[in-house]
């Protein structure tokens, strides 16, 4: 096969704590054989060397909660041949868009000395809100098995094999006894998509949500089967409105219950 | 399942002792030996070594949406009813490497595949899941589709057949006259007799036969097979389908209940994962990084998944109730012009394993009960 010309990778940051951009690091075994096939050119979790753009793939991390945020997400779209957003704060604002359900002017009153110094927007939300994204890839943190696939598959000119389904499938495919029959525990899993590899329902608890909504999420439907477990409003309203609260379906589904 | 060509053999009487023997003789001739466990709160089928690892004195209680272990006072093995996924993760894997391929001159060399593994011997297959077997035969079996893979486990298979003493809360086989009686497929049939702490036996092919020869049995008196016949015929559940209204599905593609089942169902695809007779798969294609091998993968997958019906501009089944009534109509009605049977073979999982509990038989006795939506 002819050497082919490796793409320069860049990896940014918004809103959000660092650990999807380290899911790339804890590749670990493959990061070397990653390395020989892209130019990683602008990373700074990693090198404080950087190249120019632009560049061929942007792995995006974080969501967008300042005015500064927008205004540089338009610089890194114009930079980007291809941009994949990573994790849940960038492809639904994260936890941090906890904040899109109350004052956030009380919320830099408790904790800053002086909020008067805080430029922060109302609301945090996705990459995709404010710029065309080409992939979303999800999960708090996300899979690295799903971001080498995502990358691999662009490399490979194919269409990437992340699933939308349900996280249920993903169970019953593992073998992993279902945590809600079989124990009545209350799982998100039926409206989220699967990728995490059934880390929680593995580990006995039900899933906490981390990859956001699946494709056709019947969260009402969930909600009454989580009352009929003993949940009570306040309940069902936090499951949904946790990592991915500002995801539409989850969104609705706790306004809700509130 | 090498043929079952002796079904008039004499029965036995094992005692506990005598199934270890019959575990590890398996083991020893060379079976990767998979039972009943409890694992996960469930019974699930797994490898086993010995009759430790059986489910000694569990029982479970099964309605829509719930599944419960429970502990029963006689010590039985098989005392629990379906497990919570059938043999289809045996002998059709939720995921199986199809070939893998390299990269060569212009073009590419597909690999030789990988030694084939052992073959498995189950312990404690049920009279509606030898029926779910039987419905994968002609499936897979389909001259124009044939599936190499699932027809050579399937073959190698030994198969010990354990008949029900009880009903389970959501199963429904008698309607579907599927059981509960286990009257074919088998190498070897068991029945419990709790009680005594031992087994009635009987050989349905030679295999089972030499291997129960090799075991230290007693002949069964007329009283051990009258006792036999007392357990299965405790066994007739209480839930039923009415097979008629079942297969007149198809004529009712625009019935209201539909609407109403839609606004329950998760799209989640647990039905069709636990089911026994659900075979939808797709196929995936994947590189390494370098893109000089590939290789190609089956994966279970669901009509229940947008990407499952995704064709040239978009996904044919958009919404909820057509996903389910696909499922469904598919199962119960379609299947007859398509493999000259219904794909349902009455087990309950689908019910059970249904996150808010969505009945199969009620749906179908819903839809059946008005005459709109033809």
């Amino acid at each position: 096969m002819a050497e082919r010309k490796k793409p320069k990778l860049a990896v940014w940051k918004f809103s959000s704590c660092d650990g999807c951009q380290l899911s790339l690091i804890d590749c670990e075994d493959e990061l070397l054989a990653l390395t020989e096939e892209v130019r990683i050119s602008y990373f700074l979790e990693a090198t404080r060397k950087v190249e120019k753009g632009p560049y061929d793939v942007s792995l995006v991390e974080g969501s967008v909660t300042t005015p500064h945020d927008i205004k540089r997400i338009r610089e890194v779209r114009k930079m980007s041949k291809v941009l994949v957003t990573i994790g849940a704060c960038a492809t639904s604002g994260g936890i941090q868009a906890l904040r899109n359900f109350k004052n956030v002017k009380d919320f830099t009153r408790y904790v800053y000395a002086h909020p008067e110094y805080i430029d922060t927007l109302t609301t945090s939300t996705a990459i995709s809100d404010h710029v065309a994204v080409d992939f979303e890839l999800r999960g708090c943190p996300i899979s690295k098995h799903q971001l080498l696939e995502v990358l691999n598959a662009t490399l490979n000119g194919r269409r990437p094999n992340i699933p939308r389904h349900s996280e249920c499938i993903e169970c019953k495919r593992k073998g992993v006894v279902c945590r809600m029959v079989a124990t009545g525990t209350a799982c998100m899993g039926p409206v989220v998509q699967a990728g995490c590899g059934t880390l929680c329902p593995g580990m006995d608890r039900g899933c906490y949500g981390c990859f956001g909504p699946m494709e056709t999420p019947n969260t009402a439907s969930l909600a009454a089967h989580f009352k009929e477990l003993g949940k009570d409003p306040r309940d069902i309203m936090r499951l949904f409105r946790s990592y991915n609260a500002n995801a539409e379906a989850f969104r609705q589904e706790s306004e809700s219950h509130g | 399942m090498p043929g079952f060509d002796s079904p008039a053999a004499a029965a036995v009487v094992l005692d506990k002792g005598g199934l270890d023997g019959l575990i590890a003789g398996l083991g020893a001739g060379g079976f990767r030996v998979i039972g009943p466990t409890v694992s996960g709160d469930a019974v699930v089928y797994d490898d086993i070594t010995s009759v430790k690892d059986l489910p000694a004195g569990w029982g479970d209680e099964q309605q829509g949406g719930r599944y419960r272990l429970v502990k029963r006072q006689d010590g039985a093995l098989f005392g629990y009813t379906a497990g919570a996924q059938g043999w289809k993760r045996h002998l059709y894997p939720p995921r199986q490497t199809l070939f893998t391929a390299r990269r060569k001159d212009k073009g590419y060399e597909v690999l030789p595949p990988p030694p084939a593994p052992p073959p498995m011997a189950f312990i404690g297959v049920r009279a509606c899941e030898l029926a779910a077997m039987a419905v994968h035969d002609r499936v897979f079996g389909d001259k124009t589709a044939p599936e190499p893979g699932y027809q050579r486990r399937r073959a190698a298979a030994f198969v010990v057949a354990v008949e029900c003493g009880q009903a389970g809360g959501t199963c429904f086989c008698a309607s579907m006259g599927t059981g509960p009686e286990v009257t074919a497929g088998f190498d070897i049939k068991l029945v419990e007799l709790p009680a005594r702490g031992v087994f009635v036996a009987t050989a349905g092919s030679s295999a089972g036969a030499d291997m129960l020869a090799r075991l230290k049995v007693a002949a069964a008196t007329e009283a051990d097979k009258a006792e036999a016949a007392r357990r299965v015929a405790g066994a007739r559940p209480a839930k039923i389908m009415d097979t008629a209204q079942a297969r007149g599905l198809q004529a009712k593609a625009e019935h209201s209940r539909w609407d109403e089942v839609a606004k329950r169902c998760l799209t989640c695809g647990n039905c069709t994962m636990v089911c026994p007779t659900c075979f939808c798969s797709s196929v995936e294609d994947s590189t390494d990084l370098k893109g000089e091998t590939s290789e190609r993968t089956r994966t279970w997958d669901s009509c229940f998944s947008i990407d499952f019906s995704y064709i040239h501009g978009g996904a044919v089944r958009t919404q909820a109730r057509s996903r389910y009534r696909q499922w469904i109509t598919h199962k119960l009605s379609a299947w007859h012009d398509q493999f000259g049977g219904s794909g349902c073979v009455g087990c309950g999982r689908c019910i059970t394993w249904c996150p808010v509990g969505i009945d199969i038989t009620e749906e179908v006795a819903a839809i059946a009960a008005s005459d709109q939506g033809r």
